[in-house]
Order: structure tokens, then sequence, then C-alpha cells
């Protein structure tokens, strides 16, 4: 087919609305009152606590959603076909509620006189502080995330031969030796994209540590939101501090892709 | 299946869906306090109070009109664009792929934050136009964009490329075999991007904080309340909207199987 024009609307789209835009964030992060300058990214040094925060954060939660999410992703991908999508629809559906909703319930239940502590104390059992700490703000992230683990594990797993597993069961491998030597290898792809795709917006999300994690646990995105429609009005501050997010998440894909063919955003697809 | 991968499974998904059954139980809470962890009885006061409330109606409006426009545009945008990439050398299609996929790998913030940049930036050199609707509806439009190109590429490599010069043969103009032959092919794609960049822009919070100026959406609105202190109506909302979304998501999920069995069909007719 000969259509090479049909796509230029789109890209002269893409080139205002994501190119230039990006243009802007580098050129207001190192700029100043005085023109060109370095301090907005010098000035990110203050807030090194902040990003080791938000990485370690977003790490934790990453591998919980890796090992919550694989046995998941690994028994739906066993069982029969037809209930495989029922289960895959019930794993994407709450990700299509509010997000912010979502994450307001969890504050409803983990609250100093919320569901859980009601229920502890119906039992008789200590009330334990949970909202306002990192935890809560780590269970966030897991619970939002965790969909975008399981989905790209499940959609690799299936594809996984049938006949690989019994040619390994036939030469002698057990249980454990098949998962480790042949199942989880191949399904390293989706391993390596769910977790780039749980890390993302976890390293990145500024609404759920206001909400869950009271105002001692600030993240990148906090501090983001704040320089731009918060009380620290500072936009070429806001955009160095974009313009680092972004490189560094750029280097960590690139940096997991190596581990991968390709594909990677392929088996990461929603519906 | 055994009985301990049962629970497992019962588990996560309890995990999952606690939460969204605490908001929907406690949007029928009888009490006029905005009590959210003491259940009081049944009743529809809230919903009532939520069709009474002016607020949240335009909210709604708002995010209807924004979804609706965000839709229609980025899937005919897209549609034509995937076709255009379809037909491009290895080389343009990478460079145009490659700034495709960048929004969906980029921190959601970021891309937010570029895009207010452009628009404050806008604004500024010509009077008049200031963040709000249409800047809204134009950053919908960008981030649907790469997830209805995806959807629809996929349909567009799948299908028998001799039908297009079939109908060229036949005697049609490359115009008119588009239109008779290559759309009703990649159709159901072509839904599918359509109503995933609905959901999509119905469930933004993100980038619509960044570009909306004063003007509410339904998740800018909940999450002015969530930092004061948050109506049950919002819980009435919540329940109503996870309805639609769980209706459109069968549909998809109906749409989908339905394409699969007659791809099966298709591909034991040529055995």
């Amino acid at each position: 087919m000969k259509a090479k024009g049909w796509a230029t609307p789109y890209i002269i789209w893409m080139a205002i609305f994501i190119v230039v835009p990006l243009f802007l964030v580098v050129y207001f992060a190192f700029t100043g009152e005085n023109g060109f300058t370095f301090a907005n990214i010098s000035k990110i040094g203050q807030y090194s606590n902040v990003f080791l925060r938000s990485i370690w954060m977003g790490a934790i939660a990453t591998v919980i959603s890796l090992l919550l999410g694989y046995p998941m992703a690994y028994m739906i991908a066993r069982i029969p076909a037809k209930r495989q999508s029922v289960m895959i629809m019930l794993i994407m559906l709450p990700m299509w509620m509010n997000f912010l909703l979502r994450t307001y319930a969890w504050m409803s239940l983990l609250e100093d006189t919320g569901l859980i502590n009601r229920l502890l104390q119906a039992v008789g059992l200590p009330q334990v502080h949970l909202i306002n700490t990192s935890g809560a703000v780590i269970l966030g992230m897991v619970y939002n995330y965790i969909p975008y683990m399981i989905l790209p594990l499940y959609s690799i797993l299936t594809k996984i031969d049938g006949s690989v597993i019994e040619a390994a069961q036939d030469l002698g491998a057990n249980g454990r030796k098949v998962f480790l030597r042949v199942i989880f290898p191949l399904s390293m792809p989706g391993v390596i994209s769910g977790i780039t795709m749980v890390f993302v917006p976890a390293v990145s999300t500024f609404i759920i540590s206001k909400m869950l994690g009271g105002g001692g646990n600030l993240l990148i995105g906090d501090l983001i939101d704040m320089q731009f429609l918060g009380s620290a009005y500072n936009p070429n501050l806001g955009s160095a501090i974009s313009l680092v997010l972004m490189v560094m998440i750029l280097i960590c894909m690139g940096i997991m892709n190596q581990f991968d063919d390709g594909e990677t955003m392929e088996g990461g697809m929603m519906i | 299946m055994k009985a301990a991968s049962k629970v497992y499974m019962a588990l996560i998904f309890i995990f999952l869906y606690a939460p969204i059954l605490v908001l929907i139980i406690f949007s029928f809470n009888d009490t006029d306090t905005m009590s959210r962890s003491v259940f009081y009885g049944f009743s529809l006061r809230w919903y009532k109070r939520l069709f009474e409330d002016r607020m949240i109606l335009i909210a709604l409006i708002n995010t209807l009109v924004i979804a609706v426009v965000a839709a229609i545009v980025s899937t005919v945008l897209g549609t034509f664009a995937a076709i255009g990439i379809n037909g491009m050398g290895k080389k343009t299609r990478k460079l145009v792929m490659n700034i495709t996929n960048f929004p969906m790998v980029n921190p959601e913030i970021v891309t937010g934050v570029s895009l207010m940049l452009l628009f404050v930036f806008i604004s500024n050199k010509i009077k008049g136009l200031g963040l709000g609707l249409g800047t809204l509806i134009i950053a919908h439009i960008t981030f649907c964009l790469p997830y209805v190109i995806m959807s629809v590429l996929p349909k567009l490599r799948q299908m028998d490329s001799n039908l297009y010069e079939a109908a060229l043969d036949l005697g049609c103009t490359p115009r008119r075999a588009l239109w008779k032959v290559v759309l009703p092919e990649i159709m159901p794609g072509i839904v599918t991007g359509m109503i995933m960049a609905f959901t999509l822009s119905i469930d933004d919070f993100i980038i619509s904080y960044f570009a909306s100026g004063t003007t509410q959406t339904l998740s800018i609105y909940i999450y002015s309340m969530t930092r004061k202190r948050i109506s049950p109506e919002i819980n009435a909302l919540s329940t109503l909207m996870f309805l639609v979304i769980m209706i459109l998501l069968v549909i998809v999920n109906i749409r989908q199987s339905a394409d699969r069995r007659a791809l099966r069909r298709k591909g034991t007719e040529g055995e």
C-alpha cells in the first residue's frame, strides 16, 4: 500500500505536542532569570534524599509486585483457556476505576479509626498505626500497579510451548528444575516489561505519597508538582527535576532492554 | 488446579477488590456524617445528592465532552497514521514508532509538565488562549494517539495485502480501495482503539491536572476533594463509573473473542 502521506497530520501533531514540549523542558531546565544557567540542575543535589527515597520505594514496590504477581500470572496461564480471559479481565477491571478513588479507599481502610483497625479491635488485638507511613505508600504503589506486572507476565507465560516443558521433564528435570532452567528464563521478556511498567509509574507518582504517606514521605513527583502548581512555584527547577527523572528512566529502560530481545512493549500492551 | 493455588488466587483478588468493595458499600451508607468506616444501613441518599450537586455534574459533563472529542479525533488521526506508518520504509517507520512509543514510556508527570509548559508559553504569547477545555482536549488526544495506533497496526499487519491489490486490479481507485477494503478489515482494531482512548481519557488524572487551568474534570474534582474531607457522593459516583467501565470492558472482550473465533474459523478453512 502506498499511503505514506496519511501519517503526515499525525507526525505534525506529535512534533508540536510531544517533541516541542520536551525541548521546552530542556530549555527551562537550563535557563534562569539571567539566561543560560546550570543553577537549576545543581540545585537538585539538595533533593538527593527525595530522589533516593523515590527510587528505593519504587524498587521495593516493584520487587513485591514481581513476587506476588509472578505466581498469579503463572497460575492463570495454567487454567483452561476460557476461564483465563475472565481472570485477566478481573485483573484489569480495577485499573479502570479512577486511581484516586482506589487510593482513597485505602485511606479509609488504613486510618487509625479505619476498617482494619476496627476489625483488629473487634477481635481483641491492639491497634496498629498504618496510615502516613512509608509502608502505606508502598502498599498503595503495589496495589495500583500490580496489574501492569501480571499482564505482561501472563501474556509471555501463555506463549511458552508446552512441549518444551515436556521435553525437560522427559529428560529428567523435576518440577523445580523445569521452572528454574526452562520456564523462568523463557519468561524473562515478560519479567523485564513488568518491572519497567511498575517501576516507571511508581518512581514518578505523586498522589499516592500525598494521600497515604502524609507529609513525611515526599517523592520526586511531589517535588515536581510543588514547582509547577504548588507552593514553591519555580518552573525552571521543576523542569530540571523532570529532565533528570526522564533521563534516569530512559537509562533504566535502556539497561533493561539489554536483557531483552525487543518486543517488550508488545508483551506489555493492555487489552 | 491445586487447592493452594486456588487460595492464592482468591487472596490476590481479595487484595484487588477489597478497597473497591468498601467504596461501593459506603456509597449506600445511611448517615449524614461523612463517616467512611461505620456503616449505618442502606440508603440511596448519596446518589440523590450526587445528581443535585452542580459542581460534580459540570465536572462530569466536561469529562465526557473531553473523552468523546479526544476519542473521535485520536481514532481518526491514529487510524490514518497507522495506515501511513504501515506503508513506510523501515527506517522512517522506526523513527516514527519511537516517537509514538515515547509518551507510553515517559513518566506521565513529565508529559503533563511538558504540555503545561507549551500551553503556558502559547497563552503568554497570544492573548485569550488560556488553559482550559481546549488544552485538556489537546492533551488527551496526544496521550490517546499511541494507544490507537498500537491497536490498529497489528490488524493492518494481519491483513492480506493481496486484498488491497485485488481491489485495485478490479478497478478501484486507491482511495476507494482503502475505504471499501482496508477499513472494514481493520475495523475491530479501530473500535478497540477508540474504546481504549475513551476509557483512558475518562480515567486520566496526572496529565489533566497539569493541562486544566481552572477547568474541572471528575478526576480533578475528586483530587480537590481528597485534600479536604471526601463526601460519600464521590463513592456513589465511582460506583456508577465502575459499572459503566465494566460494561464497556465486557463489550470489548466479547468483540475480541468473537474476533478470535472468526480468525480460527478462517484458519481451519484454509487447511
